[in-house]
């Protein structure tokens, strides 16, 4: 996973395989990001992700929730097909944003920068 | 019908066994030559039992998780047992988006598990752990020629 941070935006690129075991490390690196910039948004790329169960919605869900305390919003780009179907069944799509495959990956290009 | 193939195993309820698991399972199933968006749906199903065993069953203090699979030639069965702490209201349990997890924790691991496979059992009791029974109808059976198998 890296991370990076510019103009109110933090970028996070997940990679691998996001289960339980693997969202722990996640957590705490993204909630470290988080509670030292307060981004105004947070992208996570999920360009990389070979697996993800609801671990990744509670994640996702548990980052939305403190970002939405201060009005930060949160946007998912790149999703693979296999990994939009856990998405879709848990309904988050209606709290992030970028769920439109196509538009995402344009934004998710634009928005990529090296650590 | 009589199963053509058959894999038990038994590992601790640790979370780097998430992964094992459920490439065991989907290494397993791979001998029925399913699609690929069915391995993936077995793989994240048995992930979700596995995880809810470790979280809740055992409540992170560790245990022995039981997997045992059967291979018939249209389907996959699953059975993942725990001896932990047994769920108490099973109906509840399985509500989307209820969970006892904590924040973190989405509610829908069986949500997951009832969407991507095509039958799912609990059997709970507290003390007596909790077992879930999963089964997965593989669709090219439906497709190709049964002969050829």
């Amino acid at each position: 996973m890296t991370q990076c941070y510019a103009l109110g935006t933090l970028t996070v690129c997940l990679d691998g395989e996001i289960d339980h075991h693997a969202v722990r490390d996640i957590r705490e690196q993204v909630d470290i990001s988080i509670n030292r910039h307060k981004p105004s948004k947070v992208i996570f790329d999920f360009e990389n992700v070979t697996f993800m169960d609801s671990s990744g919605i509670g994640l996702i869900m548990g980052r939305y929730k403190t970002l939405s305390r201060y009005g930060g919003i949160i946007e998912i780009v790149r999703m693979p097909p296999y990994i939009e179907k856990v998405m879709k069944l848990s309904g988050v799509s209606k709290i992030v944003k970028g769920l439109d495959r196509a538009k995402a990956a344009d934004k998710g290009e634009q928005d990529r920068k090296e650590q | 019908m009589k199963s053509i193939n058959k894999m038990k195993m038994t590992i601790p309820a640790v979370s780097a066994n998430e992964g094992l698991a459920r490439l065991c399972v989907s290494a397993f199933a791979s001998q029925l030559d399913p699609r690929i968006d069915e391995i993936a749906d077995i793989r994240t199903a048995v992930s979700e039992a596995v995880t809810n065993c470790i979280i809740h069953a055992y409540k992170g203090r560790g245990g022995l998780i039981y997997i045992e699979s059967l291979l018939y030639p249209d389907r996959i069965t699953v059975k993942i047992k725990d001896k932990g702490c047994g769920i108490d209201d099973i109906d509840k349990a399985m509500e989307p988006l209820f969970t006892t997890g904590g924040d973190d924790r989405s509610g829908l691991g069986f949500s997951v598990m009832q969407s991507f496979m095509d039958s799912v059992k609990v059997k709970s009791g507290p003390s007596e752990g909790t077992t879930v029974s999963m089964t997965k109808i593989l669709r090219r059976a439906d497709e190709g020629n049964p002969d050829e198998r």
